[in-house]
């Protein structure tokens, strides 16, 4: 359902994911509410993933400076991966950047968020700590 | 009918549908109606001075460019 490279090319497959919880970001370096995002998504990484977290950003920028250029101000923990043809955004249905999907560890989509709001992430933490908790 | 629809067909080439994630370009700062407020402010300070105009902008003035 995603396959895409990150930064140095090699491919990474959702599917290679299954057993994890996966926060999974669509982003660009152009929007706004991906800065505050990042911050946030360090410490997710940071705070769960020993409990089996991966969190996954997937950039949309059409040029790859952009990105590096974001990524240099704000730098993320957690692996990038670049699709700048936006095909993946179109297969999962992005309605608005950024969207985040949450995904348990058989592989299905529990929810989807749309945008980010520093002050709705307490909800989500709250969400991936419950899905953390089933097996 | 036939120049109408020739028309249409033409004009509407124009339009696409922009997706979520395509949004970069009309992000820049240069796509903004107004790139610099400050900008944009003195502009329609003159303007209306100028012009004897008042209201619309938040300003009126007798059109002497004083105020």
């Amino acid at each position: 359902m995603l396959r895409l490279p990150d930064v140095q090319g090699r491919q990474h497959d959702l599917a290679d994911l299954r057993g994890k919880v996966v926060y999974l970001d669509f982003w660009a370096s152009w929007c706004g509410p991906c800065r505050q995002s990042f911050p946030w998504m360090n410490q997710l990484q940071q705070r769960h993933a020993k409990d089996g977290l991966v969190v996954l950003a997937v950039n949309l920028d059409t040029e790859a400076k952009d990105a590096a250029a974001f990524l240099a101000r704000y730098p993320a923990s957690f692996s990038v991966l670049y699709d700048a043809t936006g095909a993946s955004a179109k297969a999962w249905g992005v309605k608005a950047m950024p969207s985040s999907y949450l995904i348990d560890r058989q592989g299905a989509i529990r929810s989807r968020h749309i945008g980010f709001r520093p002050s709705s992430a307490a909800e989500l933490d709250a969400q991936i700590a419950a899905l953390l908790q089933t097996p | 009918m036939r120049i109408c629809l020739l028309l249409s067909m033409t004009l509407l080439a124009g339009c696409a549908t922009v997706q979520p994630w395509e949004k970069g370009h009309l992000a820049k700062p240069i796509m903004a109606f107004d790139p610099d407020p400050l900008t944009a402010r003195q502009h329609k300070q003159i303007y209306t001075s100028k012009e004897a105009a008042s209201g619309g902008q938040g300003v009126g003035t007798g059109g002497c460019g004083c105020n």
